[in-house]
């Protein structure tokens, strides 16, 4: 569709951009048409029918052509033009934001639930200290995780969920058997995850790109479907409940039955937010130590190894690295973190179950490393910031519904709209949000490597 | 014995629709490298099309005839699921054709959560049984009370597969279209060099992928009778499995990979656990892709020092 | 004649070494030695299993027959087709440059040099966990590892572009720096794959000069592959010419010149014509003489 080239290429060419619309609007009406137009639904004797809903429909195409339009005669000669010009290198010190993004970012972390329970007080902050603050932390933890298997080693692993659920099962299971403290169990749950770890990398290690990704998926899903029918173990799908709360370390406890219970302690009044603001500390020191190792393990040398691996797998062994140990470290490394914030999610919840650890999660995960800009610890912040807040987001938006009427619910489009911004983000910044890499050394400067020089990995 | 036959008759009739369905990946992979992930979900929407027209066909306009209705609906469902695929891929994955490797991946990745989430808040998330279309069978064989049949649905199912792939086979070999084909999976460059429009020979690959997606989409469901929204994920492993399994790249790998998928799952079934029979699946694409990841008729990739 | 250096104390000796892929007869029984603070060239046209001996000797394959013998200063004996491609350069210490050259692209040049330098460092690092809680042991080791990198950034002339990525170099600097790392793993022989492939004149004399101070102030015995037959004569001590997978020539540069086999393999003679290129040689050789 690009190829009428007019002597004024950044001219909005207003013929072709209305034949475009038309076009798009033909397309859309062809696809939207029966999918969104012909809704079947079961009427009172269940059954099938199909209902119009052309208006909808009618909407639908309009946005798509007008869009079309919009984007052919406006802001692709815009684009255009903003690449043909000379890029003007910024001499200048990046800003104080930029500069101290870091700081300010932790900063600002600690300080979330204060900040949230002053403004809000103790019961309103509890929505947003547990479904922002402690759901994004987590999905932070598991993306730094990953990005230490993905990012770092270049190892695709579409399977992490699994040492997730290893995580979540290891605590729920010794848990509510044993009685076995969060403790004792989060260090026991990461070995158990690293262990699992090794197992499955060991047979994927010779595999290669897109192969070790489907492998890792498989048994990404073996591990859940072992959980839904291993029925005496993991009590399928029905899940494990009454899983026991964290304290802290016995002297303090969460549940209001006990002599030591926080409000008791502190003489404050009963209150779920206590237990949502220690929980919310404790993804956030998890989360801390998950980058306070990974900055570590890079300025080693398994973790230069690991990115040696990711450039180039063939010229490591010649190096006289063990690859093979070196890959498995990473899986291992990665599953334990993966491990950590299952456990850590079992205790939050209080409740475990397969639905938990479907592929969805999985790609979740994947997407916030890649949409981060692999290996990027700062970019897979933001990504998972964006990707789960954004959509979280979406579950406070019920005001819609007096634009949409009554029956319309936020939430269902949740994912829809997460699917749609892995798409865009990809096409429009296929690197990631940070398309550099930090050096892991260096002798006068450290200048950010390029990331259209740094490979992504053959595994 | 007669477990045995019944179950290989089953088998056969899955990995037809499963080999349809692989061909897409095998095509797709063989073409520009890339695990199309979103094409199981391709093939949930095309049997979503299909359900549509055919309620359309038979309530609205009160077409009598099933087997009428069925062709309309398949010729229909290919039609816009080409279409779908094509935008697709226009969309989603030619803006990153040459760009980091995983890119196309995670778009396609995030592509198959659009349209499930699509196909859940446009149609509802519940189960969509549509009434039995065909329901007359043919008993071949009776013992100690246990008949071997098979059903008329079966014979359609196997015979549109034959039919089908007969006629794709003669595209990709015989026509010029495939050449193209072939020639843009030996060597993209060189065949832009050599005239050939790369650009629109790949996006005619994703349409015949989704075409014939959309033909399993339309026998799954007179098979079924039933669609769901979550129904891509699954049979769209499995059929990527199957495409492994055959060697991906390879076409006729990808059918016999359905088939021989189609009769592992039914026999896993008949004579183990139900249960586990998508672990014996997801088991059996991870050893293939461990011991032997050319596939039975695909070639062994050498790495070059 | 007394026997020739490589013969009396070999650090390199390949015996009766074949490679079939598949039907094809890459390599056929080939049998050479390379002598301790040698330089020995591997020559022969395109397609003679130059490549497929290095592949054997740094273990990217494992020959289908044969016998692989590094010998190291101290007496220590390694068998090289019975071990890990890893453990070639990290234990038996053969280092490589490839033909492409591989470097990490993505990472800077010191980094190259750094990672080349794995083993030792993880030995420091107590295998991570010593490094990772600090322990001062490591960082007097990553001190050290970052002063051999900056010896090796001299002597390849790349000093100020220590801190910027690999990829970012130009060709010849590339070349230079993948010699550099691999000599950062303390070989004792050390295996060029076309080093002076793309080079101009002017590097490709500065590529001499690395060669042969490497092998003066290191001691490190190398082995190369070459076409280019300048840098072949000028710098090598021991010749071995390869066609079709079989030796037709060994010895110095002087006799490999003079073997009419070896210029019938350059000129492109056909096997029987061999003899009549042999006879009018002498008669050449014998006018030179008289």
């Amino acid at each position: 569709m690009s190829t009428s080239a007019p002597a004024r290429p950044f001219e909005p060419d207003f013929a072709a951009a209305a034949k475009d619309a038309v076009l798009s609007g033909v397309i859309a009406l062809g696809i939207f048409g029966p999918l969104v137009g012909l809704r079947t639904t079961q009427n009172m004797s269940n059954q099938l029918i199909v209902e119009s809903h052309w208006g909808l429909v009618a909407i639908i195409v309009g946005i798509v052509a007008v869009g079309r339009f919009v984007l052919r005669a406006f802001v692709f000669p815009r684009m255009a033009m903003w690449k043909a010009q000379p890029k003007v290198e910024s001499t200048a010190e990046p800003s104080f934001l930029r500069r101290n993004i870091k700081t300010i970012g932790l900063v600002f972390l600690l300080f979330y639930p204060v900040i949230i329970v002053s403004m809000l007080g103790y019961q309103q902050s509890i929505k947003w200290v547990d479904n922002f603050g402690i759901q994004i932390l987590i999905y932070v933890m598991l993306g730094w995780g990953l990005n230490i298997v993905v990012g770092l080693a270049g190892l695709l692993d579409l399977g992490y969920v699994a040492f997730y659920a290893v995580g979540a099962y290891s605590y729920a299971l010794l848990a509510t058997h044993f009685g076995l403290s969060f403790w004792i169990l989060l260090p026991l749950a990461g070995i158990l995850a690293a262990m699992w770890g090794i197992i499955l990398g060991f047979p994927v290690l010779r595999l290669r790109g897109d192969y070790l990704a489907i492998v890792t998926l498989a048994f990404g899903e073996i591990i859940r479907l072992v959980l839904i029918n291993w029925r005496e173990l993991t009590n399928g799908s029905a899940g494990i409940s009454s899983i026991p709360k964290v304290d802290l370390f016995g002297w303090i406890t969460f549940n209001v039955a006990d002599p030591n219970y926080v409000g008791k302690v502190f003489g404050l009044a009963n209150s779920s937010a206590y237990y949502k603001i220690f929980l919310y500390y404790l993804i956030l020191a998890l989360a801390l130590l998950t980058a306070f190792v990974t900055i570590r393990l890079r300025r080693m040398p398994i973790g230069r190894a690991w990115e040696a691996l990711r450039e180039d797998e063939v010229a490591c062994r010649s190096l006289g690295i063990n690859t093979t140990n070196t890959k498995l470290t990473a899986f291992a490394i990665g599953a334990m973190f993966g491990g950590f914030a299952g456990s850590f999610f079992a205790a939050r919840q209080g409740f475990v179950s397969p639905e938990s650890f479907v592929f969805l999660e999985s790609a979740v995960i994947v997407a916030i490393v890649v949409l981060g800009g692999m290996g990027s610890m700062i970019g897979v912040a933001i990504a998972a910031v964006a990707m789960i807040g954004g959509t979280e987001i979406l579950r406070e938006l019920s005001f819609l519904k007096v634009v949409f009427g009554s029956d319309f619910n936020p939430d269902l489009f949740r994912m829809l709209i997460f699917g749609l911004a892995m798409v865009t983000i990809m096409v429009w910044k296929p690197r990631g949000f940070v398309g550099q890499r930090e050096p892991t050394a260096f002798l006068t400067e450290r200048k950010a490597v390029s990331g259209s020089l740094v490979q992504e990995g053959h595994g | 014995m007669e477990l045995f036959l019944q179950q290989f008759i089953n088998g056969v009739t899955l990995g037809s629709i499963y080999g349809l369905i692989a061909i897409g990946y095998t095509m797709v992979f063989g073409i520009i490298g890339m695990v199309n992930f979103s094409h199981g979900d391709v093939f949930m929407v095309s049997s979503f099309i299909a359900l549509i027209f055919f309620l359309v066909l038979t309530t609205w306009l009160g077409v009598a005839s099933v087997a009428l209705a069925l062709l309309i609906v398949m010729v229909i469902s290919m039609v816009l699921t080409g279409l779908m695929s094509w935008t697709i891929e226009r969309v989603a994955y030619r803006p990153l054709r040459g760009s980091f490797r995983l890119a196309p991946l995670i778009s396609a990745i995030g592509m198959s959560i659009v349209l499930s989430n699509f196909i859940q808040v446009a149609q509802g998330p519940r189960n969509k049984p549509v009434p039995p279309m065909v329901t007359e069978s043919i008993a071949l064989w009776e013992r100690n009370g246990f008949t071997v049949s098979v059903s008329y649905k079966q014979l359609i199912i196997i015979a549109v597969t034959a039919v089908l792939l007969a006629c794709f086979w003669f595209l990709v070999q015989k026509t010029s279209l495939g050449r193209a084909q072939r020639a843009c999976e030996q060597d993209r460059k060189m065949a832009a060099l050599l005239g050939i429009n790369v650009d629109r020979t790949i996006s005619l690959t994703f349409v015949m992928g989704a075409a014939l997606a959309a033909v399993a989409g339309t026998l799954f469901l007179m098979y079924y009778g039933v669609v769901n929204f979550s129904d891509g994920f699954v049979p769209g492993v499995k059929a990527f499995t199957a495409a492994v399994l055959g060697g991906i790249g390879s076409l006729p790998g990808a059918v016999l990979g359905g088939l021989l998928i189609g009769l592992i799952e039914t026999f896993w079934s008949g004579y183990f656990s139900i249960d586990y029979k998508d672990v014996a699946a997801f088991s059996i694409l991870a050893i293939v892709l461990i011991f032997m990841p050319q596939g039975i008729l695909g070639r062994p990739e050498v790495e070059k020092v | 004649m007394p026997a020739p250096s490589w013969e009396k104390d070999p650090v390199l000796s390949v015996e009766h070494v074949t490679m079939r892929f598949g039907g094809l007869v890459a390599v056929n029984d080939l049998s050479f030695a390379a002598g301790r603070g040698d330089i020995t060239a591997l020559i022969g046209p395109n397609g003679a299993g130059k490549t497929t001996v290095f592949n054997c000797i740094t273990g990217f394959y494992k020959p289908t027959q044969g016998m692989l013998r590094l010998q190291h200063g101290d007496g220590s004996t390694h068998l090289l087709e019975r071990m890990a491609d890893f453990k070639i350069s990290a234990t038996a210490k053969v280092a490589r440059t490839f033909q492409n050259i591989r470097l990490f692209s993505g990472m800077t040049v010191l980094e190259n040099l750094l990672v080349a330098q794995h083993n030792p460092l993880m030995i420091a690092s107590g295998m991570t966990v010593l490094g990772l809680i600090g322990f001062p042991a490591y960082k007097k080791a990553e001190k050290r590892s970052i002063e051999k990198a900056k010896y090796w950034l001299d002597k390849i002339n790349l000093t100020d572009r220590a801190d910027d990525p690999a990829g970012d170099l130009p060709y010849g600097a590339q070349r230079r720096l993948e010699i550099a790392r691999a000599m950062c793993t303390s070989p004792e022989l050390l295996c060029l794959d076309e080093p002076a492939a793309g080079l101009n004149p002017r590097e490709s004399g500065e590529l001499n000069q690395l060669l042969l101070d490497i092998r003066k102030t290191e001691g490190t015995s190398l082995l190369l592959i070459e076409h280019d037959m300048s840098v072949v004569m000028e710098i090598s001590d021991h010749v071995v010419v390869l066609e079709y997978g079989i030796k037709i020539s060994d010895g110095t540069p002087a006799e490999v010149k003079a073997d009419p086999r070896v210029i019938a393999a350059y000129l492109g003679v056909d096997d029987d014509e061999v003899a009549e290129v042999e006879e009018a040689l002498d008669v050449v050789v014998e006018e030179a003489r008289q």
